[in-house]
């Protein structure tokens, strides 16, 4: 094969563009949490889903030292494989507010009798409108904040052991 | 079961894959002109097996056997039997599947009713076509494997998402399967064209035929595509930009770049290089968009679940393509010499080409520079429509204009008789278009222009269809066809954006809203329960102010169950010369929804003008043995 100065450059330039594609997939900008990590939650307000006169909002977690949100829905199959480290974090200095996203009340309430209820405070977002603000993408999904509202760490899918020993590394 | 069957299967495809590889680089060796009986027959044993196992994953979808994972991730016991079957490509593992076996069936196709060319060429498009159907098989076993096994089995299955639950998206997949892995077939031929140096006009007739059949499935695809995002996305639009469209349309230019210089290449027996670039970049481009589709770089409907070592894989077999592809051009090039005459027809089929290439480059820029400037500097910007419009649009009229005119010169220099005749039609067009515009309202100059030689096309395809009907032979048929139903969809497309009526307001049951021609009736709301969701079904009554005429309108919100999800449908009422479009949103914490209602001319027209160009592309591959 000859060598020319026009062959190099679209050698180069292919290989520019695959080194992209390459960091593309490295740096996975559906996912990208990294960002999130020190900016501050929005502010909202969550009935209980059992109480309508009950209400959560961005204030009422100032008093926590730390808090987990949590999303989470009945028909959602891995949210149930998240729930026993949901269940553990429970006796740990840590506060775990769940949002019920895009459920029926009788459904949410059914899967918390059957798996055992971790939070301390269950909201209900029937129509997912409220998640989005938080910046959910879909379900299970958890968001660990300390007292001034800073989002310390973010998780997208269902917590695993690993990312439950995180946790408790974050909150010690 | 099922899984090991199918796993079974596919091992074997593999090994008929290397056994063909190794008996074929044998038989190159060998004198004669033709090839040994042994490879035809491992060639149709491994179609044999590829399509075994498709229907193996057919049969697990059908019976909901959810012991295998990829049929308890996307199907239901409850979903309709159709749906249940469509579940099968609707889906990361299963499309793979489909992939293969499109790698493999071409391949044998190919084989078969290509014996009249040269051993040496066919031998080594196999090969290069088994490297590929290795390549992907081993891909599909490793990393996407659709017969993988969960024990204990579980008794329901998570669903198949909703909005892939219609008849139009249900064909897409398939279509635009054989449309874009059809043209792996002459990527492989054109590297083995340069390897076995079997060039020009005969090369040009090995590959006519396929890259026709590609084009025709892609062309249908995209249409069905579109026509689906229509009907089920409840957008109001038949085409955004969306990098995942553009991500379709960018092998589609190069072929139908392809297919024109295709015709210069078989006549003239010139611009071989060119033709070979283009075989392989279409495949490459198919691939790359299969790449960011899949990967999770772009993010859309096609995405299914986000796994970056697919993408990893995709990547790195998009690399090895690429790069052999480069090297194995530049060592085999040569130095063509190029003799053409100014005005003469081939000069304007490389003027198509040309825009094409244009066409290409800037959906190419538009849908990579966002993602290149969010890698390197996380600056996230969006390329959207008015980017596509300015950069494209106007560059359609001279585009459309060349795509009457040059069919009309001789193959080697232009006879000036045939200017009085363009010169007459231009003039009947720029008359229609004065009329459109005097008595439907104004629009701007470039859309003047566009009408202008979108009438022009048509009025010159009208002629030459007159011209044809007097003929015994009938090749330019099929030319005709498309060429006219591209002229129409332009036509179409630019009444369509100037004249539609878009409204969008709040609405509470028992209210009325006037827009400019009609009375929207907001008369109830009821549930209807359904196989495997739930509606919220409106009822509105719209009355045309002009005659009076009285329409019901049912957009529905559905709950599906598995997964549960909301989806809007919208109420389309298509008629010959309108559509009228409404979608109905519902509005937290308050009776009121949001409704969104469009009065669209010639809607239905987009689409039959899509479809002529494909059915032209169809006539064409069946008048073809007549023609011989």
């Amino acid at each position: 094969m000859k060598i020319n100065i026009s062959r190099i450059i679209i050698f180069c330039f292919v290989i520019f563009c695959l080194f992209v594609f390459w960091l593309g997939l490295k740096k996975n900008i559906n996912y990208d949490t990294e960002s999130l990590i020190g900016s501050r939650i929005s502010n909202f307000q969550l009935n209980e889903i059992n109480h309508n006169n009950q209400s959560i909002s961005e204030k009422d977690l100032k008093n926590n030292e730390f808090t987990l949100i949590n999303f989470f829905a009945s028909w959602c199959a891995p949210c149930r494989t998240e729930h026993k480290y949901l269940l553990k974090l429970s006796d740990k200095k840590i506060k775990i507010l769940g949002v019920n996203f895009k459920d029926k009340k009788s459904n949410a309430n059914k899967f918390l009798k059957e798996l055992g209820n971790p939070y301390d405070f269950v909201a209900k977002d029937s129509e997912g409108k409220a998640s989005v603000l938080f910046g959910i993408y879909g379900i299970p999904e958890s968001i660990l904040i300390d007292n001034n509202l800073t989002v310390i760490k973010k998780i997208i899918g269902p917590i695993d052991q690993s990312q439950y020993n995180e946790i408790l590394n974050l909150i010690r | 079961m099922l899984s090991n069957i199918g796993i079974g299967l596919i091992v074997l495809v593999l090994i008929l894959s290397f056994l063909t590889i190794y008996t074929a680089s044998l038989d190159l060796k060998m004198p004669g002109q033709s090839i040994k009986k042994g490879i035809y027959k491992l060639s149709l044993f491994q179609t044999t097996f590829t399509v075994l196992s498709f229907f193996t994953l057919i049969i697990g979808f059908i019976n909901s056997d959810f012991s295998l994972s990829n049929v308890y991730e996307n199907s239901h016991t409850t979903k309709p039997l159709f749906y249940k079957i469509a579940g099968t490509w609707g889906n990361h593992e299963g499309s793979l599947l489909l992939w293969v076996n499109i790698l493999v069936i071409f391949s044998y196709l190919f084989l078969v009713f290509n014996h009249t060319h040269n051993k040496k060429f066919r031998l080594y498009t196999l090969i290069f076509q088994n490297i590929l159907i290795l390549g992907f098989s081993f891909f599909l076993l490793l990393n996407s494997n659709p017969f993988n096994s969960i024990y204990p089995i579980p008794l329901e299955g998570l669903g198949l998402n909703p909005i892939l639950q219609d008849p139009a998206l249900a064909i897409h997949p398939p279509l635009l399967y054989v449309g874009f892995v059809g043209c792996s077939i002459y990527f492989s031929a054109a590297m083995a064209s340069l390897i076995s140096d079997y060039r020009g006009k005969l090369f040009a007739q090995s590959i006519k035929t396929w890259v026709k059949i590609s084009w025709c499935f892609q062309t249908l695809g995209i249409t069905v595509g579109s026509i689906w995002a229509y009907y089920e996305l409840g957008w109001g639009g038949f085409w955004f930009w969306d990098p995942v469209e553009n991500a379709s349309l960018l092998p589609w230019f190069a072929i139908t770049a392809l297919m024109h210089s295709l015709i210069v290449l078989e006549k003239r027996n010139t611009l071989y290089s060119w033709v070979v670039i283009l075989c392989l970049s279409t495949f490459i481009l198919s691939v790359t968009g299969t790449f960011l589709v899949r990967s999770g770089i772009l993010n859309s409907v096609h995405t299914f679940a986000s796994d970056p070592s697919r993408g990893i894989y995709i990547l790195l077999f998009l690399s090895l393509m690429i790069f052999s592809s480069l090297i194995i051009f530049f060592t085999k090039y040569k130095k063509e010499t190029y003799n053409f005459n100014l005005k003469s027809r081939e000069t304007f089929i490389l003027a198509n080409n040309w825009f094409m290439v244009f066409f290409l480059l800037t959906v190419l820029i538009g849908t990579l520079y966002p993602i290149f400037l969010d890698v390197i500097t996380s600056v996230k910007i969006s390329v959207g429509p008015p980017f596509f419009n300015i950069v494209i649009v106007p560059l359609v009229v001279p585009f459309v204009f060349l795509m009457a005119i040059v069919p009309k010169f001789s193959w080697i220099k232009l006879q000036n008789k045939i200017f009085y005749k363009i010169l007459f039609l231009i003039l009947c067009g720029v008359i229609i278009n004065l009329f459109i515009s005097h008595f439907f309202g104004k629009y701007s100059f470039l859309s003047n222009l566009i009408f202008i030689v979108a009438i022009f096309l048509i009025l010159q395809s009208f002629l030459d269809i007159k011209k044809l009907i007097n003929k015994k032979k009938k090749p330019e048929l099929s030319r005709i066809i498309s060429h006219l139903g591209f002229g129409l969809l332009v036509f179409f497309i630019g009444i369509n954006h100037q004249f539609s009526l878009e409204e969008d307001f709040n609405l509470k049951v028992g209210e009325i809203k006037k827009t400019k021609n009609y009375e929207i009736n907001f008369e109830g709301i009821k549930i209807r329960e359904s196989k495997n969701y739930k509606a919220i079904v409106g009822n509105f009554k719209l009355i045309n102010e002009k005659n009076d005429l009285v329409q019901y309108l049912n957009p529905e919100i559905r709950i599906y169950s598995n997964p549960e999800t909301l989806t809007y449908e919208a109420a389309i009422k298509t008629k010959i010369t309108s559509d009228l479009y409404l979608t109905m949103s519902n509005v937290s914490r308050s009776d009121y929804y949001n409704i969104k209602f469009q009065n669209k001319p010639f809607m239905i027209w987009i689409w039959i003008s899509a479809l002529m160009i494909v059915i032209g592309g169809f006539t064409q591959l069946t008048l073809k043995k007549n023609e011989d």
